[in-house]
């Protein structure tokens, strides 16, 4: 398969955006505020949709319209970004006005799908380009906001005593978050974005509590939905999306029964009686 | 030079006062207790020692220095939340992550940082809770953590806001037991507050008791008697002490046990 071009060009590209999504992926579940990812790329649609009225490619609508949206998610601060119900009406309004543009734009049936569900495909050189410009992008300035992201992430209130600019940090990382929807709605759309962002990271969580090793696995993992997606989208002639997000959902289940099997396994070689009874360990239960 | 030196101190805090007109100063290798009923400020004075809020009037020094926010020589423990509660990762990562966690850049750590998140572990006997998620740890464990990772640094002073919320007196006992080895074997000065003044006795070398926007700080047997304490509540107060125990009264209740339930 890898005599084509459109092949080739769409594994890159998968390839590229995997790799991102797992990383920034990492930290959103981390934080907590994986519904700001999938809120970012409801906006990004009508980012791209009116690119598209306007003539303009709709990666740089999605991108401009994401960043903007993560941006001003952060500055309303925490309290408005747990706010689910505000958020959900914002998305809700951001797609109904997508819906509009396409209206306008009439006839491009395609359009929308490949806006909604992705179209990896269809991804040419030139975006490859400006994919992998991006990605670069977005990972240094991951890579510069790590340390005290981790820090207000786990810690705020002493990140805060310690100087972290908390405020500062969260609008940083969510116009990270901002761009990689618009990356990831490229192989998966908009609607399918948990698949690579949410669903790898939350594997990656459950099978090793090393940071290191969570973040390694977590980009890992999106890498081969990516890729072992596109193969089998190849062979089946069913669309890539469908594949990624089925295999997304299959790693998130088997990781769950993993992780729920070895708690259980090790709790009833570890428990100690003298512990539980100083009360240092609890009595064997199932936790939530 | 004193660890914490407070004079003519006025902290508001959404437009009340806190604390009015409040001057003491506690010694570098002291453990005080600071206690009082909620609200009376002891969360906020810590906030002012941070740095973090700042004062209406008067003055803060800490460890001879005017107050400066992000010092590396105040460690600081802030009252847990239940955020940690879905935490799958490691106790490492979690100490780990507070090592300059200030500065921007990847999170990877230097030998020196590892050094020092292991001799925090260490000081804590946590070293076997680090390889283990939060979320599989009860509160007492992560208290430790929390206190490892106050440790960072090598700091002077520690500011510890309600370590013994919600743990059992048999985990209380062992969390001031704990704290009280630190502060000796590394002479520093701890401020550590609490609800209840029963399971620090016998650990504090004075208490700092806060109430009606006033201060006093003392010994145990100067700070606890009927006058000061209805001094500060702004309403009769009687002390009772059963077997080693005290017991503050108002009227025919204990006041300590209505503060129990926490914002």
């Amino acid at each position: 398969m890898l005599e084509y071009d459109f092949m080739r060009t769409a594994f890159a590209a998968a390839g590229i955006v995997a790799v991102l999504s797992g990383l920034v992926g990492y930290f959103l579940v981390l934080r907590g505020q994986t519904f700001a990812g999938h809120a970012l790329a409801h906006v990004g649609f009508t980012g791209a949709t009116g690119a598209v009225l306007i003539g303009a490619a709709p990666l740089w609508g999605m991108v401009l319209v994401t960043m903007a949206g993560g941006v001003g998610m952060g500055l309303l601060g925490e309290r408005a970004q747990n706010r689910d119900v505000a958020i959900g009406m914002v998305l809700s309004m951001a797609l109904g006005l997508g819906l509009l543009f396409l209206h306008f734009f009439t006839a491009y049936a395609t359009q929308a799908t490949a806006l909604l569900f992705g179209n990896v495909l269809g991804v040419t050189t030139r975006t490859i380009v400006a994919l992998l410009g991006l990605a670069l992008a977005s990972l240094a300035a991951l890579a510069i906001i790590a340390r005290p992201l981790l820090f207000a992430t786990l810690q705020p209130e002493v990140a805060e005593a310690k100087g972290v600019r908390s405020r500062l940090v969260s609008v940083l990382f969510l116009a990270v978050v901002g761009l990689t929807t618009a990356e990831c709605s490229q192989i998966v759309g908009v609607l399918l974005v948990f698949t690579l962002m949410v669903g790898p990271a939350a594997a990656a969580q459950l099978l090793t509590a090393r940071l290191g090793a969570g973040l390694a696995l977590s980009a890992g993992i999106a890498l081969a939905q990516g890729l072992l997606g596109l193969t089998l989208a190849y062979y089946t002639d069913w669309p890539t999306s469908f594949w990624i997000a089925a295999l997304s959902g299959v790693t998130y289940a088997a990781a769950s029964l993993w992780s729920t099997g070895a708690r259980l396994g090790r709790r009833r070689s570890q428990r100690d009686p003298a512990r539980v009874e100083r009360g240092e360990q609890r009595p064997t239960r199932l936790r939530r | 030079m004193n660890a914490v030196e407070v004079a003519g101190l006025t902290l508001a805090l959404g437009g009340r006062a806190v604390l009015s007109d409040v001057s003491f100063a506690i010694a570098e290798r002291e453990f005080v207790g600071v206690l009082g009923p909620n609200g009376a400020g002891k969360t906020t004075l810590m906030r002012a020692l941070l740095g973090l809020a700042r004062p209406a009037a008067g003055s803060v020094r800490v460890l001879g220095a005017p107050v400066a926010f992000g010092n590396p020589r105040v460690g600081y423990m802030p009252q847990t939340r239940g955020g940690l509660d879905g935490m799958r990762l490691r106790g490492w990562d979690f100490v780990a992550g507070a090592v300059a966690g200030h500065r921007w850049g990847p999170p990877i750590l230097g030998r020196a940082d590892r050094r020092d998140v292991e001799r925090g572990l260490g000081l804590v006997d946590a070293t076997s809770l680090a390889a283990r998620p939060l979320r599989a740890l009860s509160g007492g464990e992560r208290q430790r953590l929390l206190l490892a990772q106050a440790l960072l640094g090598q700091p002077r002073l520690l500011l510890l806001d309600e370590p013994l919320i919600s743990l059992d007196p048999r985990h209380q006992h062992s969390v001031v037991a704990l704290t009280r080895d630190l502060q000796r074997q590394l002479g520093i000065a701890v401020l550590f507050s609490a609800h209840e003044l029963n399971p620090l006795l016998g650990a504090l070398d004075r208490v700092l008791y806060l109430g009606g926007g006033r201060a006093a700080l003392g010994t145990v047997d100067e700070v606890i008697t009927g006058p000061v304490l209805s001094r500060l509540y702004g309403s009769a107060i009687d002390v009772a002490r059963v077997d080693g125990r005290i017991f503050v009264m108002s009227g025919r209740h204990p006041v300590e046990h209505d503060h129990h339930r926490h914002a």
